[in-house]
């Protein structure tokens, strides 16, 4: 075991501190992710400065006449769920691709440069043509985020020997800096710059609640990638070697796994902002749940993502009454307690 | 995932003179040297570009108590020279910093970040930045009594401390340790993108250029007190450097060699935590130094793990070139930080582009 595969164990099973959770009932691995969704969905749209109950929630849905809180449920908190529902489930599942390609724990989405492909784009942007409208942000956090990876994919594959782990997380955190300071360096030069950025940089389900009907065929395009990955995952998860023989094709799995981590990712990106805290955690998460097959872990990402998003959404909307805290500081402070109570209580599946 | 897979160990000679042997790797020798040669060239680079740009030769007489033209001598020794050092302090602080918790955590992408270190001090550093300016009510009088550089160390040290309580139970575990640093990391740093949001944004401007590393205004005071600290931290480093290679290995294999791995593993993280803040408190979260050295350090001796003396030596080259850059190439002047970043990208690139065959 060395530092060069950057993994954290010996993944051979023999001598190793931990091995994957095996034969953990299935009423445990799908229905506490499902029971946590579907309570963080409710609560979403019952939840608010001003809360409702589940009758004023019936009458919005199904028999609108246009009340305030019909509008609000309807224009406001629906939108803004269906925004956090699709955030959570793009970066919990992006995390864990981006976790299993790069055989590291320490790795989130942002580390293929997603996140300050984005914000450079945006910044860039402002810092030449002055503000920008919600749309052209969102607009160009896509494609920025796109770039991005692609680069970061593309310096990553130069290897003789494909895309290794080891060169995908050097690369990646190499392109990540160099926007990262980039993006520095313009909002130090110009105000209007880095007051767009500040804000865009908190992560919030409420600020582009519609960017996400015209997402969701990118979304989903993410989510099949995905799933198409899931039996490459589990036989590189053995090591590339052993993947090779039984059949897995190194390069294409690795391609198909980008691809849906950019898609996936950027689209969080562009709806939400960089909720960082969540590509990072859910998967250790979904891995303590669900084990390290990622037959079972792939769908727990998912769902305790979106479960993660909304419940701190929901509590920002609570703590902060008549205002709100964004999505990505609760989320943080929530969170962080949570995921050292659980790395201290229980052994982690390691990536 | 197995040893065999890695980068080979670079050759090795064995010197013998009668009872006394020693192992000399001659191309890590010679990276050594030509390394310490680029730190004396751009420690001179350094000192000779500022505001005005003086002849080399003025500097050198200057330095050596040469005061026969009053400015120049000022300039030098009162301006130039602490800032050097600081470069010098922070680039090596940051780098041994980052070779010890990469070894420790096995993990590449372990920069000093997982310590929690660095984003404590840039939360320290950015309330009082913030709240002195009058972002909340009520806090403004306190935050505005203590300085920034106090706030940094404390709120490092704290954060530091933090992670490793919470991640000690009966034994310490790096795997656990990695996952506690992180979760207090993302803490820490959601934290401080949300302070940023509060206060006006002449006050986010101003903890920004804090957060991205800068070396204006670096004074004695402050430099010569860390200058001590950081010499006696790295010489501590380079003497546990060899036997925290150890801990990459498999901690029942290293406990069959007669090695403490608990102790070695908490000495090793003790440090590094001292070595960031120092480096912090010293240039701010220069952004890069600390993971990047420690890995161009590794690729071009062709070691195994991060060796400490290159990783700070490269650390050194890095952050002194880096601020001679940000400081002058703009008609702007910069934070060093932004051009570690946008410089020690492209050349991480070009590493992995170049040594990929070693790499597979």
């Amino acid at each position: 075991m060395t530092l060069d595969t950057g993994t954290g164990h010996d993944l051979s099973g023999i001598g190793s501190t931990r091995s994957a959770v095996v034969g953990r009932s299935p009423w445990v691995t799908a229905g506490i992710p499902a029971a946590a969704v579907l309570a963080a969905v409710v609560a979403s749209i019952c939840l608010g400065s001003s809360p409702s109950t589940l009758a004023e929630v019936w009458h919005a849905i199904v028999t609108p006449t246009g009340t305030d809180m019909d509008v609000t449920i309807r224009e406001l908190r629906w939108p803004r769920t269906l925004t956090g529902i699709a955030a959570g489930a793009c970066l919990g599942v992006a995390g864990l691709l981006t976790q299993g390609h790069t055989r590291n724990a320490v790795a989130d989405p942002g580390l293929l440069g997603i996140n300050q492909g984005a914000a450079l784009a945006i910044v860039a942007a402002t810092f030449t043509f002055g503000g920008l409208s919600v749309y052209t942000q969102a607009t160009l956090a896509f494609f920025g985020a796109l770039l991005a990876s692609v680069v970061v994919f593309l310096i990553g594959t130069a290897a003789r020997h494909g895309a290794t782990p080891i060169t995908l997380v050097l690369s990646g955190a190499a392109v990540t800096a160099l926007c990262g300071g980039v993006v520095t360096g313009l909002t130090l030069l110009d105000e209007a710059s880095l007051d767009t950025l500040r804000f865009w940089q908190v992560g919030s389900l409420a600020a582009r609640s519609n960017v996400i009907d015209s997402l969701w065929p990118f979304v989903l395009a993410g989510l099949l990638l995905a799933v198409l990955n899931i039996g490459a995952l589990n036989t590189l998860a053995l090591g590339e070697d052993v993947a090779r023989s039984l059949g897995t094709s190194v390069l294409a799995a690795r391609s198909t796994g980008i691809a849906a981590i950019t898609l996936l990712a950027g689209c969080a990106v562009t709806m939400a902002g960089p909720i960082a805290f969540a590509g990072l955690v859910v998967p250790h998460l979904a891995r303590a749940v669900a084990g390290g097959d990622y037959r079972r872990s792939l769908p727990a990402a998912a769902a305790i993502g979106v479960g993660l998003v909304l419940v701190a959404d929901t509590a920002g909307r609570l703590i902060a009454r008549p205002g709100e805290l964004s999505v990505g500081v609760v989320l943080a402070v929530i969170g962080a307690p949570f995921f050292v109570l659980l790395a201290r209580r229980r052994r982690m599946v390691t990536v | 995932m197995s040893p065999g897979a890695d980068t080979p160990l670079a050759p090795a000679r064995v010197l013998r003179a009668g009872p006394v042997s020693i192992m000399v790797r001659p191309r890590a020798v010679a990276v050594g040297v030509s390394l310490a040669v680029l730190c004396l060239l751009a420690a001179a680079v350094h000192l000779a570009n500022g505001g005005t740009a003086l002849p080399v030769d003025a500097v050198a007489r200057a330095l050596l108590g040469d005061d026969s033209n009053r400015l120049v001598y000022l300039a030098v020794t009162e301006l130039r020279a602490p800032r050097t050092l600081a470069a010098i302090i922070a680039g090596a602080c940051l780098a041994a910093a980052g070779a010890l918790t990469q070894t420790v955590a096995r993990n590449p992408l372990a920069s000093p970040d997982i310590l929690g270190v660095t984003a404590g001090s840039s939360l320290g550093a950015v309330s009082v930045v913030v709240l002195a300016g009058g972002g909340a009510a009520g806090l403004s009088g306190m935050a505005g009594n203590v300085s920034l550089p106090v706030a940094a160390f404390a709120g490092g040290v704290l954060a530091g401390a933090l992670v490793y309580l919470l991640a000690l139970s009966r034994s310490i575990d790096s795997y656990r340790l990695v996952l506690v640093g992180l979760g207090i990391n993302g803490l820490a740093v959601s934290l401080t993108t949300w302070m940023l949001t509060l206060g006006d944004v002449t006050n986010a401007a101003q903890a920004l250029t804090w957060m991205s590393g800068s070396l204006n205004g670096k004074d004695w005071p402050l430099v010569e007190p860390m200058a001590v600290l950081g010499a006696v931290l790295l010489a501590a480093a380079l003497v546990l450097g060899r036997r925290s290679a150890l801990l990459t290995l498999d901690d029942d294999v290293t406990t069959g060699l007669g090695v403490r791995v608990g102790l070695l593993r908490l000495a090793a993280f003790g440090l590094a935590a001292l070595l960031a803040s120092t480096g912090v408190v010293v240039a701010g979260p220069l952004v890069f130094v600390a993971l990047a050295s420690p890995q161009i350090a590794r690729l071009i001796t062709g070691s195994v793990t991060p060796p400490i003396l290159p990783s700070a030596l490269v650390g050194i080259v890095f952050v002194l070139i880096a601020d001679t850059v940000a400081a002058n190439a703009l008609p702007v002047s910069l934070p060093a930080g932004v051009a570690t970043a946008v410089l020690g990208g492209p050349y991480l690139i070009f590493l992995v582009l170049r040594y990929q065959r070693r790499l597979a």
